[in-house]
């Protein structure tokens, strides 16, 4: 097929599934943290309240878009604008999974494999701070112009750690490519430990892992390092002044912005679409039956119900996932099973984000750049100096 | 195609340039900058050195610039005001600065040697492994030279940042 056609094909697909893992993995936030909270969560707009996003888009758009007087016009409009924008530049790069054949086309499961992908994400997420720093600027106040001084300063300092977290792996596999880093992470040790680069010798990367996933917390300004939003001292932070869809902006670049760190681990640290065991001993097996369980607890409950609806909508959902069990494990599977890999390990980490958010307090600011200099940096630049060493000592 | 981007990303890149004078505001001098360091950085990119590319972003771009930008908001510089003092450089200016621009071209282009034509394309070896491997056998010499240069200018920075201790 054309390669144009194939790429705006491809380009609308991964479109279409971001967003609506955006809209839900908010709805996935506000669900986890009420019940980490003893809370219910969105239960009014559809069952479980999985029509919120929905809701939530529809008055985002609606709301009256406000321009302030007194923003410096073209800039305060192109910070949400520049935001959105990178964010979805960088799931460019990312692999989903291998080479496949779909109604006889031959694709891989990525929009495009640049030899220098690692440093291309690198690059997009660092003009990432413009947007913020141009918005809380633009908006000439002072609540989201300090919210603006403290996430690029927090921004900056911990993209020195996120960068020697990733070069230590890249050590490893010797390679830019992120198609060619997951490549490298194939196989396993004695038949049964995953050849990942968390476990690969010759030095496991889970230094780095660590370093990675604090420093991502830290560049998506999540909590516990949500200060440029700290709401009980700067109202909003750097979007205090914006409403309607241009909020909705920063919003959904901040989850892009996790969905792609995300990922990013996944490729980087734990295998992309490899199955955490080999598929001699069954890992193929693992997402139909996970899903098959799934379909029998609902058909379970749905046939002692406990509440009177139960009996006609749980049967429901396990007709959908005795469904879906069905297609992992039939012919689509080739093409379905590894992405159920790098969607589980994906959105474990994205759970991961979650949780912390309901567990942790905020940090003092003065403890952020502290930690960020004297504790991260350090370390990142040790597990580099070690991988090098061991690298030159034992590596391929 | 290959000479169309380049003419684009030639043009974006003098057309930043020329902004990044012609503004009074820092912050929109500031971020006219970057638009060249991006632009040069396509342009890169067309001549094969990808690694240059992403580097030039990556450091021009990502790290510098923000600092500038970062320094302009801290210390919140306004937009600038035309002195309208000297009425002979604001009649002579442009036509002194085709000039200037008009003998260096030629004295450039006079001086320097007939070089083959660019082919777009044609150049292969600008790789992070191909540079690695250079910068490391062949330049290993100026390149620590130049690390030591920066430690120097970093330590001069604290040096002369310092608190004073009595």
């Amino acid at each position: 097929m054309n390669f144009y056609v194939l790429s705006l094909v491809k380009a609308a697909v991964v479109t279409f599934v971001m967003l609506t893992t955006l809209a839900y993995l908010q709805w996935l936030e506000r669900k986890v943290l009420a019940h980490i909270q003893l809370r219910l969560g969105p239960s009014r707009v559809g069952p479980h309240g999985l029509l919120q996003p929905l809701a939530d888009v529809v008055k985002l758009l609606t709301k009256e878009d406000l321009l302030p007087a007194h923003v410096n016009r073209f800039f305060y409009l192109l910070a949400p604008f520049l935001s959105v924008a990178l964010a979805f530049t960088s799931i460019a790069v990312i692999p989903f999974g291998p080479e496949i054949e779909i109604f006889g086309v031959k694709t891989y499961m990525q929009l495009t494999d640049l030899n220098i992908g690692v440093l291309f994400l690198l690059a997009v997420s660092s003009i990432g701070v413009y947007a913020v720093a141009l918005a809380g600027w633009a908006s000439n106040s002072k609540y989201a112009l300090l919210g603006a001084l403290r996430a690029s300063a927090q921004m900056i300092s911990y993209e020195l750690p996120l960068a020697l977290a990733i070069a230590s792996p890249l050590l490893v596999v010797n390679t830019l490519s992120l198609r060619e880093i997951v490549d490298a992470q194939q196989g396993s040790y004695f038949g049964l430990l995953p050849r990942w680069t968390v476990l690969q010798a010759p030095m496991p990367q889970v230094l780095a892992f660590l370093i990675f996933l604090v420093a991502a917390f830290a560049e998506t300004n999540r909590v516990p390092f949500d200060l440029p939003e700290a709401e009980t001292e700067l109202v909003a932070g750097f979007h205090t002044e914006y409403s309607s869809m241009k909020f909705a902006a920063f919003f959904m670049a901040e989850y892009a912005g996790m969905v792609t760190f995300c990922s990013l681990a996944t490729v980087l640290f734990l295998g992309g679409w490899h199955p955490p065991f080999p598929e001699a001993l069954g890992s193929s097996l693992v997402p139909s039956l996970v899903f098959a369980a799934g379909a029998a607890l609902a058909l379970y409950h749905g046939l002692y119900p406990a509440r009177r609806r139960d009996r006609r909508t749980l049967p429901v959902v396990a007709l959908v996932f005795a469904g879906l069990a069905a297609l992992l494990a039939g012919s689509p599977g080739r093409i379905l099973v590894p992405l159920f890999w790098f969607a589980s390990k994906t959105g474990f980490l994205l759970f991961l984000f979650i949780w912390v958010r309901g567990t942790l307090p905020r940090f003092r600011y003065d403890q952020l750049m502290r930690f960020a200099w004297t504790f991260l940096f350090p370390l990142g630049i040790a597990n580099l100096f070690a991988t090098g060493l061991m690298v030159a000592l034992w590596g391929a | 195609m290959d000479a169309f981007l380049f003419f684009l990303f030639a043009a974006i890149a003098v057309v930043c340039g020329i902004n990044l004078v012609v503004q009074t505001h820092p912050i929109s001098s500031a971020l006219s900058l970057i638009g060249v360091m991006g632009a040069l950085a396509v342009l890169y990119l067309l001549l094969g050195a990808e690694f240059i590319a992403a580097v030039q972003v990556v450091v021009y771009a990502g790290a510098i610039m923000v600092l500038f930008v970062f320094v302009i908001m801290l210390l919140n510089a306004g937009a600038e005001q035309p002195s309208n003092k000297s009425r002979l450089a604001h009649a002579l200016g442009l036509p002194l600065l085709a000039a200037l621009l008009g003998v260096l071209s030629y004295l450039i282009q006079r001086a320097l040697p007939h070089s083959p034509r660019v082919i777009f394309g044609s150049f292969t070896k600008g790789t992070a492994r191909e540079v690695g491997r250079s910068l490391f056998t062949e330049y290993l010499l100026p390149f620590e030279v130049i690390s030591v240069l920066v430690l120097i200018a970093i330590l001069g920075a604290v040096v002369l940042a310092r608190k004073e201790i009595d």
